[in-house]
């Protein structure tokens, strides 16, 4: 039997607040434990929540962001369950009135068309606090630091048919909440998570199968592999006669596989009502509108705006527009090299790219300027330098070795263009070959790239090339 | 000195016939030679007191004493002062010295009154007659083998036993009114929003307000003159301009409309309880006020709607008291749910452990909309009645509980019983509109109280209305004999 | 609505309450008194009544993004139960 796979995620961003949703406790990553919990968030008697400005703007933002609904009214409730990283022993979020609903992603599959992905709804929440298993003599640690720091819960619709249009619909996610500045997107950190809710249905049927949620997915690579675990595992199981139960399965990076989370628990019953501590959230227009200006251009907005205006194809303008720093990296380059986008973007995603990569080094932390590149670029465009030789000044100057200018005059790595002394190399490669002469004489063309080569040599690589062909042509008539 | 109200306390401590420090060792010894009796108290702070009335006599001294600087009150036991144990009433609490100040304390702080401990109530504030507390029930001064009410009956023991000219309290469903009608002294629960819930430990966070209770209305004005106003770290907190209650507690109530709810007169209210009532709103009658009959047709489902949502808010609001950061913890848990499921067990006692199972009911699956929303539909009804007959009447008047002190053990087991006794006061809490009790005369030798009900955010009227009763007859200057 | 025994012990552990097996019998009668008391309720139409969560009419207020949150840690562990290295400590929580 053929089978379809269906997916829906759930993503987890931390806002990129500086104080909490509902304190005025720092949300900073890595301090001591518990130095940041405040006694709102340790949930002391008495204490009451009060709700961060911040946090309302950046889920409008993002509500914009992706053509959403953003409701004139929207309430925190309470979900009520017992666990130690959960200092009230309910989580507040938004439950039946979520703040955005009804949104869209676009993304891009491996065929070069694009799907459209719906955005069931965003909701703030609070995130909760942390259980280290270390051992302290058999007990558990709780650190509260996190317990309060602002989620953006962004649920998809059931849209994702496989593994890869998941990771690609993540990146997606990942790329529009940094370009909007209301996440640091830090994975490792755990500012941007996911649970996948996986289930497959014989191809052509319309009823879901039964679905399973995968919990805490915190790398790109994890969710892929997780997910084609848990869909070859259903089908396993829906094939040899069992069925799949509704369940919370943990994905296990090391063993590569998705387990049952022991719940020997009944369902849970979570007591969802509205928290009486909070009031119902009004959003005004007029706060939606002061949003709305500080919209930065949009990732597919401005891929578009890169391929008409640098004329790239689409496959560079989607790479450039990955990152809004990567995006003003290139463009800035496009400025300093006299506006070659073609040769710009090539030496970004190439050479650039690729060292960073080996560096391991962030697009923000290049030892290249956009201004070192662009300047580079221009000494391409006006024959100062050949693309050889560009890549001997671009190694260069990642070493710190100074600007293109200064690195080509110090190397005497000058083009030479002067046509009196091209010609007298070729006369000495001629000189010194004749039996190759006689050969090319005789029809034997190939030996073209034989002559170039040996007075590129003579010259250090420094002749220009084009020069070099055609003076070659006319001396070997 | 202990007999004096806060208005003629302050008098005196202006005019120097005796120091805050005098005041405040007097009182101490009031409460040591009565508290074992009464068990008002939970925690006296002698040598804090005794610290902040030096304090307080500095600041006279230095001529910066405004009108509250070196009196002593009381806080109920579910207000958090930081350093001072706060038990709410509960073993859950025993240990808990509370590391911040609740807005009230912190603001009563600053306007300079003494602190003399702690006050004795229902656990978490979830009783009507004060028998609840792990600390034990606490006696009616007028009757010690009556209930001074509840849940802040601690509160109203210790005024009414003049251990202390005034207190703060707590009023979820008539746990300021209530007891103050069953001590004999005046006791108000402004409008929901009024005085911040900050550092007052939630039993129902939609229903719960703070407010003072004294032996005078004029009293009362002070106390909330320093405790009412905008708080930013309660959101249910109103921006609204905190008036100077003081100020036209003497006006004329010439033309006053007051209306008579039917519903607060018919069964169950015991015949002697509603003759007192009735003689008091005559005297009204006398200062120039009208008097007509009004109905709050939904104010009789006002007790079923109340043991839905408080329950509902409470069991989530108790949820946090686990036995991890603070408080009550069962010995060698085997594990994390051993370890929720015994500090909670033995932690509560056993009417709170009852109102969380009947909240945790009314909010589970299945039963939410049956419970909890059918619930928030009739609040809303029981509301709009008030907001309509505030269209026609300035004051709603009646008794403020349907019998006076009960015995204690009476209705202890049998809890519909005894929500039955707030009857008349939870109306008010669901609306949220402002209410008081003040001394209307007595029956079965017992003190009763007149409720007078205002319309949002008039406690200023109220307190003018109950000033100018106490002006005119004498029933809160009566004393419980051997107090 | 009559609670059975069974029904009481399912409230008490999602309430996370310990309840003495021989006190069982009494908490399914109160809970039973209180339910069929809180009942009368349904005898009265509701029927597009919007339902009210607050007694006033009120928007959340916002709050600006500062930090004004100190570390007290020192102050608010010195009530805890058990703490080891600045965490609290629980039981062992199996995942």
């Amino acid at each position: 039997m053929e089978w379809e796979t269906v997916i829906g995620l759930e993503i987890h961003v931390q806002l990129a607040t500086k104080s909490k949703i509902f304190s005025g406790s720092s949300t900073a990553y890595g301090a001591a434990p518990n130095t940041q919990a405040s006694a709102i968030d340790l949930g002391m008697p008495g204490v009451l929540p009060v709700l961060n400005e911040d946090a309302v703007r950046m889920a409008v933002k993002f509500g914009l962001a992706i053509g959403a609904k953003i409701a004139p009214r929207s309430v925190f409730a309470r979900k009520n369950y017992f666990y130690p990283d959960l200092p009230k022993g309910y989580q507040i979020s938004q439950y039946e009135l979520p703040v955005v609903e009804h949104g869209v992603l676009d993304i891009d599959l491996e065929d070069g068309s694009t799907k459209r992905i719906g955005v069931t709804r965003a909701h703030l929440e609070e995130d909760a606090g942390k259980s280290l298993h270390e051992d302290f003599e058999g007990m558990t640690g709780i650190d509260l630091n996190r317990a309060g720091t602002p989620l953006l819960e962004i649920v998809s619709e059931p849209d994702l048919r496989s593994a890869k249009e998941a990771v690609a619909y993540m990146k997606k996610m990942h790329s529009l909440v940094r370009y909007l500045e209301i996440s640091d997107g830090n994975m490792q950190e755990g500012s941007f998570r996911c649970d996948a809710n996986v289930s497959v249905r014989p191809k052509g049927q319309k009823e879901f199968g039964t679905r399973a949620e995968i919990k805490n997915l915190n790398s790109f690579r994890f969710v892929e592999r997780a997910i084609n675990y848990e869909v070859e595992r259903q089908i396993d199981l829906l094939e040899s006669g069992g069925t799949v139960v509704q369940e919370t399965r943990l994905y296990d990076a090391q063993k590569n596989e998705t387990r049952s989370m022991r719940t020997k628990e009944e369902a849970n019953d979570y007591r969802y009502f509205p928290d009486p501590d909070l009031l119902p959230l009004d959003i005004e227009p007029a706060f939606i509108d002061a949003v709305r200006e500080t919209l930065p251009e949009l990732p597919d907005e401005k891929r578009d705006r890169f391929m008409k205006e640098y004329e790239l194809p689409a496959y560079d303008a989607g790479v450039l527009t990955a990152s809004r720093e990567l995006a003003a990296f290139y463009e800035h380059v496009v400025q300093e090299s006299g506006r070659q986008g073609k040769l710009s973007a090539n030496w970004v995603m190439g050479d650039l790219l690729g060292a960073l990569n080996k560096a391991g080094l962030d697009i923000t932390e290049s030892p290249v300027t956009p201004q070192m590149l662009g300047g580079m670029l221009k000494r391409i465009q006006d024959n100062t330098i050949s693309g050889k030789i560009a890549k001997d000044v671009f190694e260069a100057m990642w070493n710190g070795e100074g600007e293109a200018d200064e690195i080509i005059e110090k190397r005497g790595l000058k083009q030479v263009t002067d046509t009196g002394a091209i010609e007298a190399m070729i006369d000495e490669v001629i000189a010194a070959n004749p039996q190759q002469v006689e050969q090319y004489k005789a029809g034997k063309d190939k030996l073209m790239g034989f002559f170039v080569g040996q007075v590129m040599k003579a010259s250090k690589g420094k002749a220009n090339p084009a020069q070099v062909n055609e003076l070659l042509k006319q001396k070997l008539g | 000195m202990h007999d004096k109200t806060i208005t003629e306390l302050a008098a005196a401590l202006k005019a120097g016939e005796f120091s805050s420090v005098e005041l405040t060792e007097a009182l101490l010894r009031r409460i040591e030679a009565h508290n074992p009796e009464l068990n008002a108290f939970i925690t006296v702070t002698r040598e804090p007191a005794l610290q902040a009335a030096r304090e307080a006599d500095a600041a006279r001294a230095a001529g910066k004493a405004g009108p509250l600087t070196g009196i002593p009150i009381a806080h109920k036991d579910i207000f958090c002062t930081a350093g001072v144990r706060t038990s709410c009433g509960s073993k859950m609490l025993d240990s808990f010295v509370s590391p911040y100040d609740a807005t009230v304390v912190e603001k009563l702080k600053a306007a300079g009154v003494v602190m003399l401990g702690k006050t004795n109530m229902d656990e978490f504030a979830m009783g009507s007659s004060n028998e609840t507390s792990y600390y034990g029930p606490v006696k009616n001064p007028w009757k010690l083998d009556a209930v001074p009410g509840g849940s802040s009956g601690g509160s109203a023991a210790a005024v009414a036993a003049r251990l202390v000219p005034g207190v703060t309290a707590t009023d979820t469903g008539g746990s300021i009114r209530q007891p103050a009608a069953m001590c004999g002294i005046s006791g108000l629960k402004p409008t929901y929003g009024r005085v911040s819930r900050y550092g007052m430990i939630a039993f129902a966070s939609s229903l719960d307000q703070g407010g003072p209770m004294a032996r005078t209305a004029e009293d009362l004005a002070l106390l909330l003159n320093n405790m009412a106003g905008f708080d930013p770290r309660d959101s249910t907190s109103v921006e609204h301009v905190v008036p100077d209650y003081t100020d036209g507690i003497a006006e004329s109530l010439e033309g006053l409309k007051i209306g008579l709810p039917k519903e607060f007169f018919g069964e169950g209210l015991d015949p002697e309880v509603g003759q007192v009532v009735e003689a008091a709103i005559k005297e009204y009658e006398k200062l120039g006020a009208e008097v007509r009959e009004v109905s709050l047709p939904n104010s009789k489902l006002s007790v079923p709607v109340y043991y839905v949502i408080a329950p509902a808010e409470a069991s989530s609001n108790l949820s946090r008291f686990d036995g991890v950061r603070y408080g009550y913890r069962c010995e060698n848990p085997v594990d994390l749910e051993d370890l929720y499921k015994r500090s909670r067990g033995e932690g509560f006692g056993a009417e709170v452990k009852r109102r969380i199972m009947v909240g945790t009911y009314a909010l589970s699956a299945g039963y939410y909309d049956a419970y909890y929303l059918k619930a928030q539909q009739l609040r809303r009804l029981i509301r709009d009645d008030f907001v309509r007959v505030f269209e026609e009447v300035d004051v709603l008047m009646g008794p403020t509980s349907p019998t006076v002190a009960f015995n204690i053990g009476e209705r202890s087991d049998d809890p519909l019983q005894m929500y039955l006794s707030d009857v008349y006061t939870i109306a008010v809490n669901l609306a949220g509109v402002p209410g008081l009790s003040i001394p209307a005369g007595f029956a079965k030798g017992l003190p009763v109280g007149l409720q007078v009900i205002g319309n949002y955010f008039s406690e200023a009227k109220l307190l003018n209305v109950a000033h100018k009763f106490q002006q005119a007859t004498d029933w809160h200057l009566a004393t419980p004999e051997g107090f | 609505m009559s609670l059975g025994p069974a029904e009481v012990k399912n409230i008490a552990h999602l309430a996370r309450l310990d309840i003495d097996e021989s006190l069982i019998p009494d908490y399914a009668k109160n809970l039973s008194d209180i339910l069929a008391f809180v009942e009368q309720m349904n005898a009265h139409a509701t029927e597009g009544v919007e339902p009210m969560a607050h007694p006033l009419d009120m928007s959340q207020r916002l709050r600006p993004d500062e930090v004004t949150e100190r570390d007290q840690r020192e102050l608010f562990q010195r009530i805890a139960p058990a703490t080891e290295a600045g965490l609290y400590l629980v039981p062992k929580v199996i995942e």
